[in-house]
């Protein structure tokens, strides 16, 4: 194998009812670096049925090349004809480095590919970067549930490849207008000879708890000792208009649903605004949420390891502090809309 | 007569692991050995599965020789043979060395008792990587299907599976022809405590046990450490942030200073008062 052949770096582009998704976004952003510090392209890869306008979106948010393959068999994801297209596009084209979201897609397609390439593949990483010279990829993800971080390479084969966390990355500010080169593929394959149907697709009526696109996240943990008394979580989320969050031990108490997980066997979150109350702050749980822009701790041990962990801290009872604190902001609140009613 | 193989794998409970802060390593000696938890999962659709139409249920490993107690636990959920394949050139195993000497030992097993289907969990907790099982999928030539997390009907006559696999917002029903392999969702069954029988069996019970040798048409080049692309160049503790400011005072004082500054990032709460 000569690594000479193999220039570039691909990042799949997962879609679905004409969106992309936002890790895709934030991989093009990702990308962007490692592409600039190698001086290489940045290309993304667009499989399935009516997506050729997507392109705009993905040269916009930083690809110089697209791929595209849009057919009617790409309607619906499945393994065998995405990696079909993508082992097929690699061949021809031989990026040096394919990243991937770490969704349930994602992840399902990297696995695949990987195997058939063979090559190496890095799960569930949050910090990616690259050497100037080999084009090795450094790929950095929590290991041993979490104690540690470990830096994974791939020295032996091309392309590499990764499947990256969502939310740990950051995405370009679209730049409008920005444009590139489309490159439109296409691939022979029948139907019939496809093992898999996607007979129907169901959406849950049920809204869905996205805590991860949370402005606001009023997260508890065990300390607040019972679900009864987890019930102040949901008033103060309430009070400020924002959504649930919590600790694993809390989950596992059955106290909330797992949806609401903060962590690393959770959702990675980064709002605006979050707190953390009664929540020691293990490293798993910090993983989560460090990335958001305020957090605020309520712990009544001031040793808890939340506190090196947050902007602002409450040393006291959640118990004492969170119904002043929905009290006094309800107070603050209502002042607001009577001074913007009297202005208006 | 169904003949459903499971892909269990034994692992440290990281819920009591240490980590030796000098060091940045796993403290093995204090993490008890289990069956993986996505794996109990796994085993447990396949007895419901065996249940439902009639069959047998194997069990495979590769580990080292204490995995037998792993195999012994899916013997209580109610599997009927168990395989470890464990040898030292196994060790160091990335997912892609780990598929290809399963798929090995699968392949072994198949000769005798030809396989309907296969199920793996969702991840191992200590490799957390989801990667196994598509692998081995691939490598048998069969359709992967992970996130299942319903099983609708498999039917040997005609050759078909129907699960769902679960989406984001919802799930799919996806038919693909027999054999396949599943990846399950946690949430797909509850397992419930082992019933008395299947404990006495399983005290008493013997894996088949394989090394290297007794599996064909090994590439010795494509296992263990030396058969992985992939390797860990370093680990570290991860970064500690500085620490937060403590507002100080009683604690209607220390309110009041939270407030303030969380009004002066008003913009958020106006969007949800819908002012
Ligand atoms: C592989 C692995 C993955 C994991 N993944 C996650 C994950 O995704 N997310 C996650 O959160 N955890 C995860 N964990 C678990 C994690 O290690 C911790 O066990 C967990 O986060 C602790 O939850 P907690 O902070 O709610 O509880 P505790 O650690 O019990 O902390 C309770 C806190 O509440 C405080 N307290 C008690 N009473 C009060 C009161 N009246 N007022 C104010 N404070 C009070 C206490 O001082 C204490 O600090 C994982 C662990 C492993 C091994
Ligand atoms: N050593 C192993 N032996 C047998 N099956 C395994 C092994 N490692 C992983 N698996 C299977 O692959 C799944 C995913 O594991 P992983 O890719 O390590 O997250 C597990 O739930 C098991 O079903």
């Amino acid at each position: 194998m000569d690594f000479q052949d193999y220039k570039g770096v691909w990042v799949f582009i997962e879609q679905k009812d004409d969106v992309v998704a936002s890790v895709s976004l934030e991989l093009l952003g990702a990308g962007r670096k490692l592409a600039d510090k190698r001086g290489v392209e940045l290309a993304g890869i667009l499989i399935g049925e009516n997506v050729k306008h997507l392109t705009k979106t993905v040269f916009e948010y930083g690809a110089d090349t697209v791929y595209v393959y849009d057919q009617p068999i790409f309607k619906h994801y499945r393994t065998e004809t995405y990696m079909k297209a993508l082992l097929e596009c690699s061949d021809k084209y031989k990026p040096e480095i394919i990243v991937y979201g770490a969704t349930s897609t994602g992840k399902d397609l990297a696995s695949a590919v990987a195997t058939d390439l063979p090559t190496g593949l890095t799960a569930d990483t949050t910090e990616l970067d690259v050497e100037e010279e080999t084009g090795l990829l450094l790929a950095s993800r929590p290991a041993f549930g979490g104690n540690i971080m470990a830096t994974i390479l791939c020295k032996k084969y091309r392309p590499q490849m990764a499947t990256v966390r969502a939310k740990v990355m950051k995405a370009l500010t679209p730049e409008s207008g920005r444009t590139g080169k489309k490159i439109e593929e296409s691939i022979s394959l029948k139907e019939e000879d496809i093992r898999t149907k996607v007979l129907e697709i169901v959406k849950e009526t049920v809204k869905k708890v996205r805590i991860d696109e949370a402005d606001i996240i009023v997260a508890g943990g065990k300390g607040l000792g019972s679900f009864e008394g987890f019930q102040i979580i949901h008033q103060l989320a309430e009070t400020l208009g924002g959504a649930v969050g919590a600790s694993r031990d809390v989950v596992e108490a059955g106290w909330i649903d797992h949806a609401h997980q903060v962590g690393q066997t959770g959702v990675t979150v980064t709002p605006k605004i979050y707190f953390a109350i009664g929540i020691s702050g293990a490293i798993q749980h910090i993983v989560g949420m460090k990335n958001s822009s305020l957090i605020i701790a309520i712990n009544k041990d001031k040793e808890a390891p939340i506190f090196q962990n947050c902007h602002y801290g409450i040393v006291g009872d959640a118990f004492e502090i969170v119904p002043i604190l929905i009290e006094q902001f309800k107070k603050a609140l209502s002042r607001e809309k009577v001074s913007n009613t009297s202005n208006g | 007569m169904l003949h459903i193989v499971v892909c269990i794998k034994q692992v440290p409970d990281t819920k009591i692991i240490k980590m030796n802060p000098k060091t940045n390593t796993m403290d093995r000696r204090t993490a008890p050995a289990i069956l993986n938890p996505y794996d109990t999962h796994a085993v447990e659709e396949a007895v419901r599965l065996k249940e439902r139409y009639g069959g047998i249920v194997s069990v495979v490993t590769m580990g080292p020789p204490p995995a037998v107690n792993a195999i012994k636990t899916c013997i209580e959920i109610g599997a009927d043979e168990g395989y470890l394949i464990t040898d030292r050139r196994f060790a160091g195993a990335d997912t892609l060395a780990t598929s290809y000497a399963v798929t090995k030992a699968i392949e072994k097993i198949a000769k005798t008792k030809p396989i309907d289907l296969i199920i793996c969990g969702k991840m191992s907790i200590d490799g957390d990587t989801g990667q196994v099982g598509p692998g081995i999928a691939r490598r048998i030539d069969i359709p992967p299907l992970t996130s299942v997390n319903k099983v609708v009907e498999i039917n040997q006559e005609e050759g078909y599976a129907i699960v769902h696999r679960k989406l984001e917002d919802g799930y799919e029903v996806v038919r693909s022809t027999l054999p396949c392999l599943f990846s399950v969702e946690k949430t797909i069954n509850e397992v419930p405590y082992s019933p008395l029988p299947n404990m006495i069996k399983a005290a008493r019970y013997k894996p088949i046990i394989w090394s290297v040798d007794d599996l064909e048409g090994v590439d010795i080049k494509q296992l263990g450490l030396k058969g992985s692309p992939t390797i860990v160049s370093k680990v570290w503790a991860p970064q500690k942030p500085a620490g937060g400011t403590f507002f100080e005072g009683n604690p209607e004082a220390q309110v009041d200073q939270l407030l303030s500054i969380l009004l002066g990032k008003k913009e958020l709460f106006e969007t949800k008062e819908g002012v």
